[in-house]
Formats: C-alpha cells, sequence, structure tokens
C-alpha cells in the first residue's frame, strides 16, 4: 500500500480491454436484453462518466444512475435550516465544501450566507469542526452533518469526543441517512436486473446488509469498488448471475468490504444516533425509518434542539426532473432543462448541484449535445 | 511596525537584505525608480501576485516562484525577459530569517534566468490583516523580431504539444499543505521557461501559441484556446505523463490532476509540420525532457461540437474535459 501505483493497477488499459471484450461475449448470451443495471453510489456514476466506461459497454447493458450522492437527497428545507443556523449571531457553521453552492428554498446558499454574515467554515473532517470548537471557545460551533453510513461514524465519533472533553459549545445538525432504505424504495418502484452496490458505504454496512435485495426482489447485487477494472468486473459477475439466473449478494471489492461490515464503525453509530420516523429525501420523498436522529443521551449536542430550529418540507420546482431522476425512472437528458436553464453554475434540481449527481457528471464528462455551456 | 515605515529601519531592511540579493547598477543608484535603455522593438509586460501558503514547499519558495511566475508569463509570448519590479507585502512579526532566505532565493531564480530586479517596494501590515508575506513582481521583456505567438491563429490540424508531466506543482504545495498528513517526495516543478521558449522558437517557425498551465491547470489552458478559436481541442489521456505520487494526492483530495497548477511547464500548440521537429527541441531541453504529444486540433462534429475540449481515456471512452467548477481554489501560487 505504500505504493500509490495501487491507483494504476486498478485502471490498467489491458486488463480493462479483456474485461470489456468479456462483457460483449456474456452479453451475448443474456437471456433478455438490453439488461437495466443501477450504480446506486454517485462515486460510480462518476466513474463511468470520468473513464470513459459508458460508450464502451455492450449496447445490451443500459444504465440507471442512482441516488446515491449525499448532497443531492439533502431536501431544502434542511438547506434552509443550516442557512437559518449559520445566520445565528452566536454560530460558526462548520461544513464539508460540496454543500456550500447547494441552493435552499429561495435560490440562497450557504456561500450567500457569508455576505449576510454568515460565519461558515469548510471542514474535510468532523474533527476539524471538533478543533474549531476548541479554537474559538467563544463561538457555538455548528457541524453540519451529511451523508450515508460512511460518513455517519466520524459524526458518532466527535460527539462523543465532545463529551469526554465536556465541550459545551459544540453541537451536530444531524442529517444522515442509510442506504438500505432509500435501495427498497427505489427497487420498489422500478425495475432493474441489477445493481452495483456502493463501495465506501459498504465497508461500513458490509454486503450482508443487502441480502433484502436478493431475497425480496430477487435481483442480483455486486458490491464494487470506484476504479474501472473494478466496475467492469462488478458487471461482470452481474452478467454471469442474469445468465445464469441467480439473484445473489456479490462482493467484488473484497479488498475493502467484508459481509459483516465494520463493527467499530458499526457500534459508534448505535452508540449515538437512532432511526428516526421518517426522513423526507430529496426525489424519493418521505421515507420511514431511513434517516439518523441523535439519541436522547446526546441531547445536548443536537443543534436542532439547543437553538430550537424546525425542518420544513420544501418541494422542488416542477420543471426539474430530479425526482425521477434520482428513482432511476428518467435520464438527465431526458429532463427538459438540462444543459439549458441548469447548469453546474445555475443548479435547479439537486443532480445537477453535486459534483457527484447524475446530471452534473453527465453536464461535466458528457459530449455537450445539446447543452448551453 | 518600523520596517515598512519608510524610515530607519526601512532603510537598514533594504540595505541588508534586499540590496545583497539584487545587486545591479539600477539598485545601486537607490533612486525613486529604475531608468532603462530600452531598445526599438516589441516589448511584452507582465505583472502577477503571490500569495502561495505554505510559503516554503519542496522544489521551491515565494521567491523563486514570484520571479518564475512572471518570468514565464512574458516567456511564453516569446519575449526574452530583461527587467523586473518587486513589491513586498509583510505581516508584522514576519521573521526576518525567512525573509532573508526568500528574497536571496528570488535573487538566484533571478540570475539563473538572467533578468534583474531594478526596482522594489516593501510594506508591513498589522498582525492579523496579512497572512506572512505577499510578493507582487512585474516584468518586460522584448520580443524577437518575426515572433508573433498569438492564439487567435490555432487552425484545425494543429497539434499539442506538452514541456512535461502535468500537476507536480499543485500537488505538491497541497500536499504540503496538509502539514504531515500526506507525506510525498514530490517536488514542485517552479521553473524558468525561457530557455525552453527561445530553443523552441530557434528550431524553426511553425509555432503558433504557448501558455504555462498555472492556476486552474492543462485543463483550464486548453479550455480558453478551444473558446478562443472555437474549435475541439481533442487530446488523448495516454500522451499525458502524471507521476504515480501527483495521482495518488489528486486521489486522496479528490482533484482531477489536469487542474493542478504547474509553475514549470509549458502547453504549445504548433502546426502538424513543425511538431516532431519542436517536440525534439523541447526534448533536447533540460526543462524539457519529458516533453509529448497530447493531442489535436479539429473542427467540431457530431458528439464534440465547438469550443470544447474532449480527451480519450486510458480506458479508450471519451469524455469532456470541463471549465474547472465549483469553489476557489487554495492559494496555491
Amino acid at each position: 500500500m505504500s505504493d500509490l501505483r495501487y491507483i494504476e493497477a486498478f485502471r490498467d488499459p489491458l486488463l480493462g480491454r479483456s474485461l470489456l471484450d468479456a462483457l460483449a461475449l456474456a452479453a451475448g448470451r443474456l437471456p433478455r436484453s438490453p439488461v437495466r443495471i443501477m450504480e446506486f453510489c454517485g462515486g460510480h456514476t462518476h466513474a463511468f462518466h470520468r473513464f470513459g466506461l459508458l460508450e464502451l459497454l455492450p449496447p445490451e447493458i443500459r444504465m440507471v444512475h442512482g441516488p446515491g450522492c449525499p448532497v443531492c437527497v439533502l431536501p431544502k428545507g434542511r438547506i434552509d435550516t443550516a442557512i437559518e443556523l449559520a445566520l445565528d449571531k452566536r454560530a460558526m457553521l462548520a461544513v464539508y465544501g460540496d454543500v456550500l453552492r447547494v441552493p435552499g428554498s429561495h435560490g440562497t446558499t450557504l456561500m450567500k450566507s457569508r455576505a449576510r454574515g454568515a460565519d461558515v467554515r469548510t471542514v474535510v473532517s468532523a474533527m476539524e469542526a471538533l478543533t474549531l470548537a476548541e479554537t474559538f471557545p467563544d463561538r457555538e460551533i455548528v457541524f453540519f452533518a451529511i451523508g450515508f453510513e460512511t460518513t455517519t461514524p466520524p459524526t458518532a465519533a466527535v460527539i462523543l469526543e465532545a463529551r469526554r472533553r465536556n465541550l459545551r459549545n459544540f453541537s451536530v445538525f444531524a442529517n444522515h441517512v442509510l442506504t438500505p432504505p432509500a435501495m427498497e424504495a427505489i427497487l420498489s418502484g422500478t425495475t432493474l436486473d441489477g445493481v452495483i452496490g456502493p463501495s465506501h458505504v459498504s465497508t461500513v454496512i458490509g454486503t450482508r446488509a443487502y441480502d433484502f435485495v436478493s431475497r425480496t426482489h430477487k435481483i442480483p447485487l455486486v458490491v464494487a469498488g470506484f476504479e474501472p477494472l473494478d466496475i467492469l468486473l462488478a458487471l461482470r459477475m452481474l452478467l454471469s448471475q442474469i445468465a445464469e439466473g441467480r439473484a445473489e449478494v456479490e462482493n467484488e471489492y473484497a479488498r475493502a468490504v467484508v459481509p459483516e461490515g465494520n463493527p467499530r464503525s458499526l457500534a459508534l453509530i448505535e452508540r449515538v444516533f437512532e432511526r428516526a420516523s421518517f426522513f423526507e429525501w430529496r426525489g424519493l420523498g418521505a421515507l420511514p425509518r431511513s434517516g439518523l436522529a441523535i439519541r436522547e443521551e446526546f441531547g445536548f449536542f443536537d443543534a436542532q434542539r439547543r437553538f430550537s430550529v424546525e425542518v420544513s418540507p420544501v418541494s422542488d420546482p416542477g420543471i426539474c426532473e430530479c425526482g425521477e431522476i434520482l428513482k432511476g425512472a428518467k435520464g438527465p437528458r431526458d429532463c427538459r432543462i438540462f444543459g439549458t436553464l441548469c447548469t453546474p453554475d445555475t443548479p435547479v434540481g439537486a443532480c445537477m448541484v453535486s459534483a457527484e449527481g447524475a446530471c452534473a457528471a453527465v453536464f461535466h464528462y458528457g459530449d455537450r449535445e445539446g447543452a448551453v455551456s | 511596525m518600523v520596517h515598512g515605515s519608510g524610515g530607519r529601519a526601512s532603510a537598514q531592511l533594504v540595505e541588508e537584505i534586499f540590496f545583497p540579493a539584487f545587486d545591479n547598477p539600477w539598485l545601486r543608484k537607490e533612486g525613486d525608480q529604475a531608468q532603462l535603455d530600452l531598445s526599438e522593438g516589441r516589448w511584452a509586460m507582465s505583472t502577477d501576485s503571490f500569495v502561495v501558503s505554505p510559503l516554503f514547499f519542496p522544489g521551491g519558495d515565494i521567491g523563486s516562484l514570484s520571479v518564475h511566475g512572471t518570468v514565464n508569463d512574458l516567456a511564453m509570448g516569446g519575449a526574452r525577459p530583461l527587467y523586473l519590479t518587486a513589491g513586498f507585502v509583510l505581516e508584522e512579526g514576519f521573521p526576518l530569517s525567512d525573509l532573508v532566505r526568500i528574497v536571496r532565493s528570488m535573487g538566484r531564480a533571478a540570475r539563473a534566468c538572467g533578468v534583474s530586479l531594478v526596482a522594489g517596494d516593501t510594506k508591513v501590515v498589522e498582525r492579523g490583516k496579512g497572512d506572512g508575506l505577499y510578493i507582487n513582481t512585474s516584468g518586460i521583456g522584448r520580443i524577437p523580431e518575426g515572433v508573433d505567438l498569438d492564439p487567435s491563429g490555432i487552425r484545425p490540424g494543429d497539434e499539442i504539444l506538452i514541456s512535461g508531466p502535468v500537476g507536480d506543482h499543485g500537488a505538491t504545495v497541497l500536499a504540503a499543505r496538509e502539514e504531515g498528513r500526506i507525506t510525498t517526495s514530490l517536488r514542485s516543478d517552479s521553473a524558468p521557461l525561457d530557455g525552453l521558449v527561445a530553443a523552441m522558437l530557434a528550431s524553426g517557425p511553425g509555432l503558433v501559441c504557448l501558455r504555462d498551465p498555472t492556476r486552474g491547470g492543462v485543463a483550464s489552458t486548453l479550455n480558453e484556446w478551444a473558446r478562443i478559436s472555437g474549435l475541439c481541442f481533442e487530446i488523448e489521456e495516454s500522451g499525458l505523463l502524471i507521476r504515480p505520487e501527483v495521482r495518488g494526492v489528486s486521489e486522496l483530495l479528490g482533484i482531477d490532476p489536469l487542474y493542478l497548477a504547474n509553475e514549470g511547464r509549458l502547453v504549445g500548440v504548433c502546426r502538424p509540420e513543425a511538431a516532431d521537429r519542436l517536440l525534439s527541441a523541447l526534448r533536447a531541453h533540460p526543462s524539457g525532457r519529458e516533453a509529448t504529444r497530447i493531442g489535436r486540433v479539429e473542427k467540431g462534429r457530431q458528439g464534440r461540437p465547438d469550443g470544447c475540449v474532449r480527451m480519450k481515456t486510458l480506458m479508450g471512452g471519451t469524455r469532456t474535459v470541463d471549465w474547472l467548477l465549483g469553489d476557489p481554489l487554495p492559494r496555491i501560487c
């Protein structure tokens, strides 16, 4: 691992080409065609475009982009609440950089709120937010915590650490969401032939967390890494399952993911968080038991309680197809405003906001036909 | 605050630190201005401010960077850089030992490029109102007879060359900002490019335009040219050299190396018949040994409209290389 050629090994063009050949052969033996395969994660969507893989796939494979982008699924109401917290004179809001430009309900963003006096600081880790609380003892540091299971354990860890250090000026606005309920919602509404399972999320929750996909929905799922060879191999494994009529959870990303996940991370989540009765997802709507709330025991560190702020539901503009795109029912180019009204500089919907969003990936790396750039 | 107030301490700073480092006839006159005898012909002028953090990084420091930056901006027009000025904004309490180190490094860089630093200024701001040290340099250089490097001359069929690996400076500085959390043996590519440009021009005609891909990296340079020319820039990922460590830092920080700053690289567009010769000229020069051909300029067509940059990936697919999006870049130059 000390040699960073580790990256190049999983981008080897020769191996890539032989996997593509194998995919083409396997595609010819499929019982039906085309097959619809969803990559759940925005990281995979991004990789498909960044490495130019989509156009190389055999025509029998149709990739469907999933909702796995933590910034995309955050509803506007939660951005509004974050802005409200940031504008509180006592508070300094610590955020991950990707949420800065996300528009709330009136087109305002955390970035723009700075001009109105909000103190918003970018951090690259939850721990950095905690350090801010120690550096500025006279300020109230609020950490705007977002993300799937990957970023949840660090949030839990800093809440425990804040309690241990007796930091009275630190709190968390928790917006953590869970992958399996979102996947369940999608599979209940969309017909798919297979799923490429999340990469980083699976290092935490393990492959067993997806057993319901094969058991209840009878479709194959392969957990895959984010490198091009990972993705191509996962597709090859999915095609084999489809051809053989199997629907199993398999693990291509065995160098990082084990069936039971990471027990320490899972214990951290369990210790600090509990399932909220529902979470309002952008695109997917309110899903029961799909988001996490800070347990009563750690209520002192819950920014929503400390600042008495609430999250109101805000619907997306009617012309934007984000909801359908996040569900995999439509693609970015099916949206009337893609690349014209809605661009990464002027994002209307969630999928264009984050670099990991499907619309942003298609705009950023795509061929720009019909787009105004 | 006394060192920037114009009193005796200021004079002492100039005499003891700046004069020895930059010694030349113009400074020795101690006038309010430098008086230059310039010949007829076309002259290039440029200015650049340097706010890099950290001030010292492997392969250079803000001092050498501030000389190379302006020298290279002049060189990209084909000019032979001759005179520089420097303005220093110091934060109160900035260690004199660091200033000495930086100024000496500037002096060495200027001598190595054959430019004279003929005028300068120093101001000190209150503690907390600056970040240690900012430097501005301005420079002028003479453009040789017959040289006219201009991106408006780009035509379909032209070839695109680069003088070496991509992203060394940006990756080095970003790794250095992580203060030990990322350790690499990377070094900034910060270096003067005027010699390399002179060697290209001396090899014969056919060079259309040059650019040093600093902030925003190779991707931004190519997008600027694509926009100016209204043509499609088609590059091949296999032509780009990216050091494994640059790739590693980029992956860790989630940055595409094509957007990383370079401070000692040039990208050039040339006529197809001149490409081999210019590539040989680049490779024969110590600063261009790893030069490669990275692509061609084409008329827009289906799937690759005018004004865009498309890249054939190592895997064999194609993708757009977009303008840099998102937050302002950290202070890397």
